[in-house]
């Protein structure tokens, strides 16, 4: 029963695609070759990033993670925190576990959102992507604008949040 | 190859780890995988989701919407259409640049890309999961209107308007 309650949302797609696939067909194989693709890519990409964060979780200190990146790491936190999530590989939702362990292990909070913004946007392997279809002067100009974009939201959703709500999300990310 | 690149790593990382401390190294394989399986089933919904958007909201549709003459209202439907898909770059990227040569305006591929990137809607379960509601209700709704700037700017800067 709980089982069945943590796939009901998982259960109740997959009863759409069987009705989408009865009422038109050619959208039902659309649907179901997207997800072959996209089951493809979770079976060969998130293995690896979820292997790291085991690894991360057991070898690296909450000193040294804190020192770098916790509360009082400024500009040094901040660029790792641009650097970590720009090396990554992966669709976002891959981003999110590991901003899990990165507050178990004591990392700011504004330094885990630039984390999460940069994975979303400025990752290295899409950006030279990026260039070699749009341009060079598409993915720079997004490049240039974004990576003060992401900082500032981190700041301004920080600021939204109370400090209950963060301890809150913090406590959360321990038991995931 | 460097598609792999972060597998090479991993068993690298794992193989050292391992030599210096199985046990270790166990407990870490645990973790991953507990970590794993905690997410999976929002994982695997996610991935159907993506699947029916992506049967419904196919390129020709995206092609319709993104003219540059289509303007804002352009560039609001390219925003909210990136914001509720999810396409891998290396999928959205080329077919962008085929939009481009099609006739659609910079400033509308531009919010296209950003929110596609940034903005999550199929991925919201997930995030919420690990953010809670509020925090992810705000980020998405912040990086949709932050992708309208970066849609401006790349409008000036590569269309030339």
């Amino acid at each position: 029963m709980k089982l069945l309650k943590r796939y009901r949302f998982f259960l109740i797609t997959v009863i759409v695609t069987v009705i989408i696939t009865i009422v038109n067909q050619s959208f039902g194989i659309r649907a179901m070759g997207v997800v072959g693709y996209s089951f493809m890519e979770m079976i060969v990409i998130i293995p690896p990033i979820f292997i790291l964060l085991g690894l991360l979780d057991i070898w690296i200190p909450r000193e040294i993670m804190m020192k770098y990146m916790g509360e009082d790491s400024g500009v040094k936190g901040i660029i790792l925190a641009i650097l970590i999530g720009s090396a990554a590989a992966g669709p976002l939702y891959g981003a999110f576990p590991v901003a899990a362990v990165f507050m178990k292990k004591g990392v700011k909070f504004t330094n885990v959102l630039i984390f999460i913004g940069a994975w979303s946007t400025t990752k290295i392997p899409m950006f030279l992507f990026e260039m070699t279809s749009l341009g060079a002067g598409f993915a720079i100009t997004r490049l240039l604008v974004n990576i003060p974009g992401i900082i500032i939201i981190a700041y301004v959703l920080s600021t939204l949040i109370s400090t209950d709500e963060i301890k809150e999300i913090y406590k959360n990310a321990e038991n995931l | 190859m460097s598609k792999y690149l972060l597998h090479v790593i991993t068993i690298f990382l794992l193989l050292i780890s391992y030599y210096k401390d199985s046990k270790k190294t166990r407990m870490a394989l645990k973790k991953a995988w507990k970590a794993f399986e905690n997410i999976l089933p929002e994982f695997l919904g996610v991935i159907m989701l993506v699947g029916i958007l992506l049967s419904l909201v196919n390129p020709e549709f995206i092609s319709s919407i993104v003219g540059e003459k289509s303007g804002w209202l352009g560039v609001i439907l390219s925003a909210i259409v990136g914001a509720v898909t999810l396409i891998p770059g290396f999928v959205a990227f080329p077919t962008a640049a085929l939009l481009l040569k099609s006739g659609a305006g910079y400033m509308q591929i531009g919010a296209f890309i950003s929110t596609l990137m940034m903005v999550g809607v199929v991925t919201a379960p997930v995030e919420i999961k690990y953010f809670g509601k509020k925090l992810t209700v705000a980020r998405n709704i912040m990086a949709f209107f932050f992708s309208f700037l970066v849609a401006y700017i790349i409008g000036k800067v590569v269309g030339g308007i």
